[in-house]
């Protein structure tokens, strides 16, 4: 298993489109159990570790954080961040560990494309756009519809994910999780919530309860209705975490809990 | 493929296979056996080393990606005549019984200690949340991270 290692971005790049069957690895928190147990065995790694173009987060103009796909939980749990994107940054401090926490990335997380990121439905409630580059250009997808299903994205072979941009909205914002501790557990279910005054809307976004994280819109009028709309756009599974029955319930006394905490800030 | 990198200050080249992870280049090649191989997939943090001084699990690491860096594993805290004050407090608290978990839990309370020196009980907690101690003996730990904070 060959690991090409470039130092720049334009490097990256051009590596990805001449080995598309390259496994990109950037924190390695996913693709190390991947390897060692044995689940895939991909003739190359092409590790994005070393691009500093990856790496933190730019303000641009009209207010737009463009946050690199290299970017820890942890970083994105520490302020200026944390105080622009409260809801992610309680959802970074679910993740794993301090320890995956300091290695896993924002744009791993994406790149995985599991229905339980946690990074994915406070993103999704942010209604945050992804940039995605590749020798042919870059282009911007907006996060649902990059998410097309189970670890499957919108990913082309020669693209890379290179950064998460949004808007912050200002809005009150939470994060919740359920599982079965408040470390190294992968989400039962999980939902974020932002309440957008400009827009007039309640954002939420849930994950580990359908084929991809799903964001609801309600209006702030009608945000006593959220836990019932969330409930109904939820389609979760029976697994061997929970069953479906108990993760739409879950989520609907999330989408209360939250709604409460943010109406009341 | 060739990996050199620096542990514990001093540098150190061996050959690691593509998909080889950190943890069995530090134990079986570079014969560093301080950092345990237990769950190998970030689970129980008995892997617990610090890369370029951040407390990762070395198992989640890829070799090819430690190429060029700074690696702090157990076996570099103490001083020749001397436990490091952290495995100093785990010795007089009694916070080891198989040992397993030890050098994982060592290096991550080093770590909790260098960036909050008096940590409460939750902070404690939280800092240490993936380290598993499977003989459940994290009273002790607690006494142990109190100690070392407390002679700091």
């Amino acid at each position: 298993m060959e690991v090409l290692r470039p130092r720049t971005l334009a490097e990256a790049l051009a590596l990805r489109a001449a080995h598309p069957e390259a496994r990109p690895i950037q924190g390695g928190t996913d693709v190390l159990v991947e390897l060692t147990f044995g689940h895939s065995r991909p003739d190359a790694l092409l590790d994005l570790s070393e691009l500093a173009e990856l790496r933190g987060f730019t303000e641009e103009e009209d207010g737009v954080l463009r946050l690199g796909a290299g970017l820890t939980y942890a970083e994105a749990m520490q302020a200026p961040l944390a105080t622009r994107l409260p809801a992610l940054a309680e959802a970074s401090r679910t993740v794993g560990s301090p320890q995956i926490r300091n290695r896993g990335t924002l744009g791993g997380n994406l790149g995985t494309g599991s229905p339980a990121g946690d990074a994915l439905p406070p993103l999704l409630a942010e209604r945050a756009e992804v940039e995605l580059a590749s020798v042919r250009g870059t282009q911007t997808l907006p996060l649902e519809d990059f998410l097309l299903g189970v670890k499957r994205t919108a990913l082309a072979t020669d693209e890379l994910v290179t950064a998460i941009r949004l808007r912050p909205s200002g809005g009150a914002q939470t994060f919740a999780k359920v599982g079965p501790r408040n470390a190294m557990v992968i989400a039962i279910c999980s939902l974020a919530v932002v309440v957008d005054t400009s827009e007039g809307e309640v954002r939420a976004a849930f994950g580990s309860a359908a084929v991809t994280a799903k964001r609801v819109t309600v209006s702030l009028a009608d945000a006593a209705e959220l836990p019932d709309r969330i409930a109904e756009a939820a389609a979760p599974i029976d697994d061997v975490r929970a069953t479906a029955a108990y993760r739409r319930h879950a989520l609907r006394v999330l989408a209360t809990r939250t709604l409460e905490r943010c109406l009341r800030s | 493929m060739r990996v050199s990198l620096t542990v514990n200050g001093e540098r150190l080249e061996g050959d690691a296979w593509g998909g080889e992870s950190l943890l069995t280049f530090l134990r079986d090649t570079l014969e560093l056996p301080g950092s345990k191989n237990a769950c190998e997939q970030g689970e129980c943090g008995s892997c617990s080393v610090l890369f370029d001084g951040t407390l990762v699990c070395s198992c989640l690491v890829l070799a090819a990606q430690a190429e060029g860096h700074e690696i702090v594993t157990v076996e570099g805290l103490a001083r020749e005549d001397a436990l490091h004050p952290v495995q100093q407090a785990f010795v007089d608290a009694g916070a080891v019984q198989c040992g397993f978990c030890t050098p994982g839990l060592v290096v991550a309370v080093v770590d909790l200690l260098a960036r909050v020196p008096h940590p409460s009980d939750d902070e404690i907690r939280e800092s240490l949340s993936g380290n598993l101690c499977r003989c459940t003996g994290y009273a002790k730990i607690f006494d142990a991270v109190r100690i070392a904070a407390e002679r700091a």
